[in-house]
């Protein structure tokens, strides 16, 4: 069974807009997914998709076998988002235990999984402080930690470190590698960063523009665990080039691109 | 890499947001500008009725203190009644609107329009409607004023929710409920205490304004009133000065209640980080 599977996917917006065009895409159980592609070329619309945050105008969605919709009533997948969505009102043990909440955890139970969560993301000693106390990389980690409180199988990522400066950025890089090991989970990431997608990934999804449609698949076959020495090897610079060319051949403009946010007015 | 952020000491005197130091410049202020004020209505020989000596008022506050604080308190419950009445009936208003957008649509322009009434011509149609001496009538013309900044306030803290929060708690199935509970209503709570501490001070102009329309002797709007129509201006200026103090404590309660209600809030961070 995939953890994610896509068949036929396409997005149109009012006015005709098409964003996504036509996806069909598997990702196993255990895979780390990371989606590229050029401004507009609804990365991030398709994670939302699979998420069931929007529908799509035609195709099928299933995830963990589980039609999209059924998949998030379920539980089955936590989101981060670019910007943390942290609650200024809540201290960071509560916001990592919001979820538990909603699904009636009882107060021991959720304590004991955030304590487990703050170690897992390395921020013990964090619990009782407020999020605006808190660095932009810090708060991307309360924001990981309450996405995997409650064992989700699969974690979505909407360019999560796409805010934070290049060495915070690369130090989360190498956490979220250790973490998605320690919690065996499944990860669909959409980032604008070729080095960030190969370093992570086991698999790159590379897309072309408006409309937004698979224009080639990477398999990123560097050793794991990686390290920051990973970053240096000749191999890796390889896979950045493949990723680069194809890019380019989709259409993107070269060098590192920004998706704006889309406004989302589905039809 | 954990210790980038050291953990903060909060007391309950910088929760609430203030030392005695933060104090002495809004202490210097009061003390020069009554200094002044006495100093140049004693130098250029102001008529009393135009402008009484502070020291005056002063005296004409200490000698009337027990009927002024009897009036005052009359005063202050309607005041607090309207305030209640008015402050509950807007954030009710401003949970219904949020709740269901077509109500806000419909129902809005109609809110804006009584706003814009002046309280003026509302108070003696309360009075005529509920009775001179019934306190009621000055608790409608108070809760008139109040309602529409605490509605207006709440609703949007109710609704300047960050679309991310919307799809955070869409992804983990949260109701419609779940996220007034567990997002919208916390949202709104800074903005609900500008509303409400706006509010205390219009509470009492309301009550006031009502009692000069007509009222019972206890009432201090109509001392106030009396004291203006007799000549006694410096017992008036006293009566004015009960009314403000009421209301300073009145919206210093308020303040208080937001600083240990909403104390997580990032505008509290000035007081809490070095």
């Amino acid at each position: 069974m995939n953890a994610v599977s896509l068949k036929g996917v396409s997005k149109q917006f009012r006015a005709g807009v098409t964003a996504l065009d036509g996806i069909d895409l598997d990702v196993e159980p255990g895979e780390f997914v990371s989606l590229i592609g050029p401004s507009g070329c609804g990365k991030s619309t398709l994670l939302r998709i699979i998420g069931d945050l929007t529908k799509p105008t035609a195709g099928t969605v299933q995830v963990n076998g589980k039609p999209a919709e059924r998949a998030r009533r379920d539980h089955e997948y936590g989101i981060v988002f670019q910007d943390a969505v942290l609650y200024d009102w809540r201290t960071v043990a509560k916001n990592i235990s919001l979820p538990l909440e909603l699904l009636h955890w009882n107060r021991a139970r959720r304590n004991a999984r955030v304590k487990d969560m703050l170690e897992l993301v390395e921020l013990s000693g964090f619990e009782s402080h407020h999020p605006w106390q808190l660095s932009g990389g810090m708060q991307q980690r309360v924001s990981i930690a309450r996405a995997l409180s409650f064992s989700p199988t699969l974690l979505l990522m909407d360019e999560p470190f796409g805010a934070l400066d290049e060495m915070t950025r690369e130090r989360l890089n190498s956490e979220l590698l250790r973490i998605w090991e320690e919690t065996s989970s499944t990860v669909v990431f959409v980032t604008h960063s070729i080095s960030e997608a190969v370093f992570l990934s086991t698999r790159v999804v590379v897309m072309s523009a408006r409309p937004g449609r698979v224009a080639g698949l990477v398999d990123v076959d560097l050793p794991q665990p990686r390290a920051s020495a990973t970053r240096e090897e000749p191999s890796f610079f390889e896979l950045v080039t493949r990723v680069r060319e194809q890019l380019a051949a989709a259409g993107a403009p070269l060098g590192e691109t920004q998706e704006p946010a889309l406004v989302e007015e589905p039809l | 890499m954990s210790s980038m952020v050291q953990p903060v000491p909060r007391s309950l005197s910088r929760r609430i947001g203030r030392t005695a130091l933060d104090w002495i410049p809004a202490v210097a202020v009061f003390a020069i500008g009554i200094g002044a004020w006495q100093g140049l209505v004693t130098a250029f020989h102001v008529q009393e009725f135009l402008l009484p000596k502070p020291t005056a008022i002063g005296h004409a506050f200490w000698t009337q203190k027990s009927v002024l604080w009897s009036q005052g308190m009359y005063t202050f419950k309607e005041a607090l009644g309207g305030y209640a009445l008015g402050s509950g009936l807007g954030i009710l208003v401003a949970l219904l609107f949020a709740a269901w957008r077509p109500l806000a649509g419909a129902f809005m322009p109609y809110a804006v329009a009584a706003n814009a009434i002046p309280i003026i011509a509302f108070a003696p149609i309360m009075n005529n409607w509920f009775g001179l001496l019934n306190p009621f009538s000055k608790m409608a013309i108070a809760a008139v004023l109040c309602f529409f900044p605490v509605m207006i306030n709440t609703l949007r803290g109710l609704t300047s929710v960050h679309p991310s929060s919307i799809e955070l708690m869409r992804s983990y199935a949260a109701g419609r409920f779940a996220l007034f509970r567990r997002v919208r209503i916390p949202n709104a709570l800074p903005h609900m205490f500008t509303g409400l501490k706006v509010a205390t001070v219009l509470s009492m102009i309301g009550a006031i304004v009502g009692e000069y329309f007509g009222g019972p002797i206890e009432a201090l709007g109509v001392k106030i009133l009396n004291d203006s129509s007799y000549g006694n201006f410096t017992d008036a200026w006293a009566g004015i000065v009960m009314a403000s103090l009421l209301g300073i404590v009145f919206y210093a309660v308020v303040a208080l209640v937001e600083r240990l209600t909403t104390s997580w809030h990032p505008s509290a961070r000035a007081f809490q980080t070095e």
